[in-house]
């Protein structure tokens, strides 16, 4: 840990950055506004899953800004289907690549990787991937998280900040802005049992690269929660977008961890967190709040890291193991 | 060549599914379509069908999973009833506008509601224009051919498009008929290995289910259009060719003692049977009447049912389905536009029957021919009538 408090194993990836795949999966040409933190990250964690992979991805802002036909900015295969329903496909995918495998129609297994917004995965889209984690399908999902229905014009979700203005949680007379705490995704996913779950930032893209690794290098159902800054939804300058992913870590909104197997690990460690107002203070959309309303958010921001702390200390994981040893192990497909 | 059997009409239609050697089946329990997706789950569970059964949460998860499996190059099938088929609605536009050869089965069921569990068809009628092609069946024997005809109907590279076979709920699917089977040799040659141009591989990536802009989305639709309306060929053409391997005839539009009747029954599915023993009895009784079972339903077969009933004086219409404020029922719609263009166009009658399992009998057809005549002779008083509605 230098003085700044960045961890080693952070600087060491940042010597590491020419060893990053130079290829492109997600290419230049797409729609996406400036400074978009989704399109960040999406092109890294494309990067990850490198070429033999297969891609379902939900309605919403990234399947809009690059698929107009007869334009693509996917070099995978890539099919979208609906809004609701990508783990549902890419469960379909993964079934038929395992019967495909069985009968010899095709000589491997690529990886299967589901993408899809807040809206998508934590409101209308909840069940279809709640069903494919259940089910054990091997697969990957990804969540775009920019904390709220951006491509339609930035109405909230059950992914907005508390306290933050959207065109449907405006501050009013009686309102402050949005008023409930952002669903917790991430302990949904992991309450499922299931063997990876990781929350990400494209402003630490190696931490991003690698826990995308270990994703798909995991068998059965992974799920990894990204926040991408939305300078458009944000209200925030579009130069700022990598600089307020990395303030959302640091003040502990967003901090970036792991869970292996039911077992957290911070994956970047902060010593101190800066006050939350570093990280509201650049948004538009937290413009509108008064005093009691960010103490009350500093006092759960904290509160909330506290606990993610002591879950990191835990003894015990959140879950008996489902895969106790290499042969009997439940996520192994059955071919 | 094959064997004759007694066996529950469901139980047959997953035999042909497995004769089909389907790969991929994603499916979520709805009543009455439960004792299809049990038994193909039991025989991928004894190994007896190589293929991945995926027990889903939801209909609209099973339509969504089987565009999956089939975009991946699996041939895919499933089976819903009534609920299922709405909660599947968006997601059927999808499957037909992505050209992937989904075969699934509809026991045909009420809409809820009030929540019925019981057979009509206000469930697909209400999933007419989803871009399918769309078959009714009249009895075990017909559903068991046709799903495995579905297949290679659907998977022609010049058809290319997701496959309905309608069941009617508890009359078709949980009665035991005897039924002509056919071996596996048969099928697999009547219907090769899937192996479609397109799938989601690495190998030659291509993106599915691009968005468009008004420049082209009208050009996509015209497209969807012409290829539903030219699968008509391919459709009899499979049919033909069925008939030659298992000397079973199937025609889009089939006519039963028609020939010189001066009014004639429309049917679908499964009324056809009841209609049928109606027709003998009165045409017994001297009574000039005779029947018109609609098999095909998309593409609708415009020519045929042209011909099949230009020669009547008055054609008695059955819905089983409602179209509520509409201006006909949907069969009835259909059937009166497709006969507009007409110079000498019989008189149509429309008669919505069998609603929410309510119970019909060939008495009811007899019944509704007097009727329809007592009407015919004083002028009909509405456009279309709730056949055996109290209150």
């Amino acid at each position: 840990m230098d003085k700044f408090g960045v961890a080693n194993s952070q600087k060491y990836d940042v010597y590491a950055s020419r060893l990053m795949p130079r290829e492109e999966f997600f290419t230049s040409g797409h729609r996406s506004c400036q400074g978009c933190g989704e399109a960040l990250a999406v092109r890294w964690v494309c990067k990850a899953v490198g070429k033999d992979a297969i891609i379902a991805h939900a309605t919403g802002c990234m399947e809009i800004v690059s698929s107009g036909y007869p334009q693509t900015s996917w070099m995978h295969p890539w099919i979208h289907v609906a809004f609701e329903n990508t783990s549902a496909v890419a469960a379909g995918i993964d079934s038929a690549l395992r019967i495909l495998h069985r009968k010899g129609k095709i000589d491997h297994m690529p990886k299967v990787v589901a993408m899809g917004g807040d809206g998508a995965t934590a409101d209308i889209g909840l069940q279809s991937l709640s069903g494919a984690m259940e089910r054990g399908h091997n697969f990957t999902y990804v969540c775009w998280d920019n904390e709220a229905y951006m491509n339609t014009g930035i109405q909230r979700s059950g992914s907005t900040p508390f306290g933050a203005m959207t065109t449907t949680s405006p501050p009013g007379k009686r309102s402050f802005g949005q008023s409930t705490w952002k669903k917790n995704m991430v302990a949904i996913a992991v309450a499922h049992g299931i063997p990876y779950v990781a929350t990400a930032s494209p402003s630490y893209p190696f931490d991003l690269y690698f826990k995308v690794k270990k994703a798909l290098e995991t068998p059965g159902p992974a799920y990894i929660h990204v926040l991408t800054v939305c300078p458009t939804g944000w209200r925030s300058a579009t130069d700022l977008s990598v600089r307020l992913g990395r303030l959302a870590v640091e003040t502990g909104v967003f901090p970036l961890y792991e869970v292996v197997d039911g077992r957290y690990r911070l994956t970047v460690e902060v010593p101190k967190l800066k006050p939350v107002t570093t990280y509201l203070k650049p948004q538009g959309r937290f413009r509108h709040l008064r005093e009691p309303q960010i103490n009350f958010i500093q006092q759960q921001i904290l509160e909330r890291y506290e606990l993610l702390l002591k879950k990191c200390e835990a003894p015990y994981p959140e879950f008996p193991s489902l895969a106790p040893s290499e042969e009997g192990a439940l996520w192994i497909s059955k071919d | 060549m094959g064997h004759r059997k007694g066996m529950e009409v469901s139980i047959a239609v997953s035999h042909a599914v497995a004769l089909a050697r389907a790969e991929a089946i994603a499916a979520y329990p709805i009543t009455p379509q439960t004792h299809i997706v049990e038994h193909l789950s039991s025989m991928v569970a004894n190994g007896e069908l190589e293929a991945e059964f995926v027990n889903v949460e939801s209909e609209h998860s099973a339509m969504s999973a089987c565009i999956g499996m089939s975009a991946t190059g699996a041939r895919t099938y499933t089976a819903t009833s009534s609920q299922g088929l709405a909660l599947m609605h968006e997601i059927l536009f999808i499957a037909s506008a992505l050209r992937l050869p989904i075969v699934m089965t509809v026991a045909n069921r009420a809409l809820s509601g009030p929540l019925s569990i019981w057979n009509d068809h206000s469930d697909i009628m209400a999933a007419k224009d989803i871009g399918w092609i769309q078959i009714f069946v009249k009895n075990g024997q017909e559903a068991f051919d046709h799903t495995i005809m579905a297949f290679k109907i659907a998977e022609n590279s010049k058809v290319l498009l997701p496959t309905i076979i309608n069941l009617d709920g508890f009359i078709l699917t949980h009665v035991v008929e005897a039924m002509n089977f056919v071996d596996q040799a048969l099928v697999d040659k009547f219907l090769p290995p899937y192996s479609p141009r397109h799938t989601l591989d690495p190998k030659s990536p291509v993106t599915m289910g691009a968005f468009a802009m008004p420049e082209i989305y009208t050009e996509v639709k015209m497209k969807h259009q012409v290829t539903l309306m030219d699968s008509y060929q391919h459709i009899t053409a499979v049919w033909d060719e069925w008939a030659k391997l298992t000397d079973r005839a199937y025609q889009p539009v089939e006519r039963y003692k028609a020939d010189n009747a001066s009014t004639l029954f429309l049917t679908m599915g499964c009324l056809g049977e009841v209609a049928e023993i109606a027709v003998d009895e009165l045409q017994a009784a001297g009574e000039s009447v005779g029947l018109i079972e609609l098999r095909l339903w998309r593409p609708f077969p415009f020519a045929e049912l042209r011909a099949a009933l230009a020669g009547a004086n008055l054609v008695i219409i059955c819905d089983r389905a409602l179209s509520p404020g509409g201006a006909a029922p949907p069969v009835l719609a259909e059937v009166r536009s497709a006969l507009y263009a007409l110079s000498h166009r019989p008189q149509t009658l429309g008669y919505i029957i069998g609603l929410g399992g309510r119970d019909v009998s060939p008495e009811s057809f007899k019944d509704i021919y007097a009727k329809a005549r007592m009407e015919v002779a004083q002028g009909p008083s509405q456009e279309f009538y709730l056949y055996g509605v109290r209150g």
